[in-house]
């Protein structure tokens, strides 16, 4: 992948591109951004840029704390989280360790998380890492590369805006995902977490390094190409080593409710070289799995980005309307998540789906590079 | 259609108004919706001097008498040009409930500085607001409020109230706005969020605050809107058309201007629906210089989905999905002779037309000049001898093509729809047009935005978070659609024509039994 030179620090434009890169990398689930992009702003102007410290660049034994929100996106757009709320958990746990955080990170760089850690750093004055524990969005808390290694996922902190905070010990992501599920619901639908505090040697072996850099460059390129009158789409599949998938139009939309979850589908008819052609996008708040007339071209933990055709711009689960022009990109997943235990954490399976998992680059091999 | 009714005196009338960029448009309906009389005149510089030559006009041409007109409807450009422009906005003083919540993100954010500095003086943050399910998250502090309308006493002329999850409880909005009545006057005139957006702070509180801004904007439309019809000796009850394709009165409009902005698209789609008699199809409505293309769904505009952005700020209040591309009746028509090509706008003479166009002896090929020329369309004294045919064709072919594509943006599906086609520019368009069963040209068509504001239905709305496992999904849908039928009836709606016009449902991810959003639109005739 090429990368012009790795972030260094944030500032208000750096900000609106990671927003938009995040958004590509969110897969359509993780939320709107535009809230974690108008708290991170504000964050700045009043106390200044964020450095960004890359991980090779840590002290092996630095304390680094992710930060992120749990619970309803919709709730979030609507009670806004306070500045207390996103230190608090912070302070629970440096009082827990008995020790300071050297840095923060972006549990997930899709979606809206990508930018809630910039609002802790900016008010403690401390680095954030370029890198998460994702390099895209997932549902759930065990669904980060820090559990693939077995890294302990206590001690965890929460807090709501009253002031509220919970300290919290789990065995493992998958019951630390249950319990801070049920203490989210109590806090209103949404509250502020800190989990997995790693140390800088678990963040060079185990994140997914670089990723804020990544959609920094992705929102880069499409704002760019707007002003350079390039094609975005084509651009991006570049930078990503992407595939195109299938150009179309949105012409049904199931959404139902599952255990807390957006489940559905949406199927587009093709227009362009896919006429003729069906897609199918199964989702579960991100998209999951994509077929064409009843083939699989794409699957979870590889990415499937959903882009409006004309201005490269990402379409999320809940925006995707009847009759929207989309170009549906693809693109590899981290090889952690190919592993596996990474396969049974996110893979196809997990999430219900009959399809077994086949790389992206092997489905789109099998079409005989007809594209 | 047009015959003259002075020998009806039992009738009553109705005059529905519609300003545009360029023209205003008006029309006289009778009490079963027939259409007596139209009227077009340049909309002026002074909006309401456009709006009274009309009414001049189509009182002398119809011959009826002014008596019998009892209901007046304007459907007006002012509110969306007061923002673009930013001109004639009122200072408002906001009220935001939500700390110690929502405070990582403080009012008027994403607002540029001129724009705040001319809106809004004061904004505070106050304790209080609502979780999703409606419980407080904190008790309001009373004293802390009344303290902030203390500071804007005399510096804003009228109020803004946003809480959190107000749409899902409305208590701490009321209690706030009787505050400020308390420290500012009776008179002060106060927004409450959840009467005017959804779910969405910022958006709903952006959209809160350009309502308030708005209220002297609307004040002068609907004074101007009273002396042009006393100046023709009309008394009627007063109505001021919303986006949505409803009515409200004239004093709702007084206090909820923002509902009015792109209020022309849906006239347009409404009247459509009315001359053709179709309630599905989709509404080409092509004027002098853009093209816009809306979905009629049960009659109504389908809605958009998205936020949408009103001069820069983003708001989340319902407007129409409209679909609008540079094609239009004064479009330009170019040739390119070092690469032979013909070009098509984007640019137009607009209101021009009838100077600069070719076959009136102007200066400029222009669409007009296209469709006369390849006989789509008669013109008396047509000067068409001079136009080359070749050029004429392509440039035919470039508009078809673009139309085309402009409706297949807005299908829902891959299905030929029936297209109604209104406007004075829709003589452009050919008979047979890709992907289209039928096209609909109605009598009246250069009018419908006009019959679409004389109309006259008005709605009510429900938008609410249930809990699917309190209550079946059908039990849910039941309780929004009465409630949404009985704001209808509040409105001024006859039951016995109120209809459910939009119903739509979300599910909300990670949030415990089941939750979903249900938005339930009702509306029926006056």
């Amino acid at each position: 992948m090429m990368r012009n030179h790795k972030l260094t620090e944030l500032n208000e434009q750096a900000v609106q591109y990671i927003a938009v890169g995040a958004a590509v990398l969110g897969t359509g689930g993780g939320g709107d951004p535009h809230i974690g992009k108008l708290m991170a702003m504000e964050a700045i102007r009043k106390y200044g840029p964020v450095r960004v410290i890359s991980p090779e660049d840590l002290e092996d034994d630095a304390l680094v704390v992710p930060i992120s929100m749990i619970g309803a996106p919709t709730v979030m757009n609507e009670k806004i989280p306070s500045i207390q709320q996103m230190i608090k958990p912070l302070d629970m746990i440096e009082k827990e360790l008995g020790r300071k955080v050297s840095a923060i990170m972006p549990i997930e760089v899709g979606g809206g998380n990508s930018l809630v850690p910039v609002i802790t750093a900016a008010e403690r004055n401390i680095p954030i890492v370029d890198a998460d524990a994702m390099g895209r969005a997932f549902p759930e808390s065990q669904m980060v590369t820090f559990y693939l290694d077995g890294i302990d996922c206590s001690p965890i902190t929460m807090a709501d805006e009253r002031g509220n905070g919970v300290l919290m010990h789990a065995i493992d992501g998958v019951w630390e995902e249950r319990m801070a599920r049920a203490v989210t619901i109590q806090m209103g639908g949404s509250a502020s977490i800190c989990d997995y505090p790693v140390t800088g040697a678990q963040v060079k072996k185990s994140a997914i390094p670089h990723t804020l850099t990544l959609a920094y460059e992705i929102g880069k390129t499409l704002f760019e190409s707007k002003e350079l009158k390039q094609n975005p789409i084509e651009m991006l599949l570049k930078q990503l080593n992407g595939y195109a998938l299938f150009q179309g139009k949105a012409v049904d939309i199931r959404r139902r409710t599952e255990g807390g979850f957006t489940r559905g589908e949406a199927i587009f008819e093709g227009t362009d070289a896919k006429k003729g052609r069906t897609m199918t996008l199964f989702f579960q708040n991100e998209f999951l799995l994509a077929t064409e007339d009843g083939h699989s071209i794409a699957i979870t933990p590889d990415l499937i980005s959903v882009l409006d055709q004309d201005t490269g711009m990402p379409i999320t689960t809940e925006n995707l309307k009847y009759g929207a022009r989309v170009s549906v990109v693809g693109f590899p997943c981290d090889p952690k998540w190919r592993s596996p235990k990474g396969l049974e954490t996110v893979g196809p399976q997990y999430f219900g789906y009959d399809a077994p998992y086949v790389p992206i680059e092997q489905l789109a091999a099998e079409k005989g590079g007809a594209e | 259609m047009s015959h003259t009714n002075v020998d009806n005196m039992e009738e009553i009338y109705r005059i529905g108004i519609d300003v545009g960029g360029t023209n205003t448009d008006a029309a006289l309906l009778d009490s079963k919706l027939n259409t007596i009389h139209t009227i077009k005149v340049h909309t002026t510089r002074d909006v309401n001097e456009g709006i009274t030559e009309s009414i001049r006009r189509l009182l002398a041409e119809s011959s009826v008498n002014p008596a019998q007109i009892r209901h007046a409807m304007l459907g007006t450009t002012h509110c969306t040009n007061a923002i673009v422009e930013r001109k004639h906005l009122g200072k408002v003083g906001l009220i935001r409930i939500g700390a110690p919540a929502t405070t990582a993100v403080p009012p008027l954010a994403d607002w540029d500085d001129t724009l705040k500095a001319t809106v809004c003086p004061h904004a505070y943050v106050v304790h209080g607001g609502y979780e999703y399910d409606g419980r407080t998250i904190v008790e309001m502090d009373e004293e802390e409020i009344l303290d902030c309308f203390l500071k804007m006493k005399g510096e804003v002329e009228a109020v803004a109230i946003c809480g959190v999850f107000s749409p899902v409880n409305t208590s701490q909005e009321k209690r706030v706005e009787e505050l400020a009545k308390q420290i500012l006057g009776t008179d002060m005139p106060v927004t409450l969020s959840h009467e005017i957006g959804s779910i969405g702070l910022l958006e709903r509180e952006n959209a809160s605050l350009l309502n308030g801004a708005l209220l002297n904007v609307i004040a002068g439309v609907v004074k101007g809107f009273e002396e042009a019809l006393h100046t023709y000796g009309i008394d009627a009850s007063l109505y001021i058309c919303q986006n949505d394709g409803t009515l409200m009165y004239s004093e709702y409009a007084l206090r909820y201007p923002i509902l009015t902005i792109a209020c022309g698209p849906t006239n347009s789609i409404r009247g459509a629906a009315h001359l053709s008699g179709l309630n599905d199809a989709l509404v080409v409505d092509i004027g002098g210089t853009t093209t816009d293309i809306g979905v009629l769904m049960q009659g109504f505009p389908r809605q958009s989905s998205a936020a949408v952005e009103i001069g820069g700020i983003r708001t989340n209040f319902r407007m129409p999905d409209i679909l609008s591309i540079g094609i239009g009746g004064g479009t330009i028509v170019r040739l390119d002779e070092t690469q032979d090509q013909v070009t098509v706008g984007p640019d137009s003479v607009g209101y021009e037309l009838l100077k600069r166009g070719l076959i009136f002896g102007g200066d400029t090929l222009t669409a007009t000049d296209v469709a006369v020329k390849l006989n789509r369309y008669e013109w008396k004294d047509a000067q068409t001898e001079a136009l080359d045919e070749l050029i004429c064709k392509r440039a035919d072919e470039i508009i078809t093509r673009d139309i085309e594509e402009a409706i297949d943006r807005m299908k829902t599906s891959s299905d030929s729809v029936d297209v109604i086609l209104v406007g004075g520019g829709s003589i452009l368009v050919a008979d047979k047009l890709e992907g289209v069963a039928r096209i609909v040209r109605p009598d009246h068509y250069d009018a419908a935005n006009a019959i679409g504001a004389a109309l006259g239905e008005v709605s009510g709305e429900t938008e609410r978070i249930y809990s699917l496992d309190e209550m079946s999904y059908d039990e849910a849908k039941e309780d929004a659609r009465s409630h949404a039928i009985e704001q209808a009836v509040l409105a001024g709606a006859d039951r016995d024509t109120v209809q459910i016009v939009l119903s739509e449902d979300i599910p909300i991810a990670y949030l415990p039994g089941n939750a979903l959003l249900v938005k339930v639109k009702a509306a029926g005739r006056l």
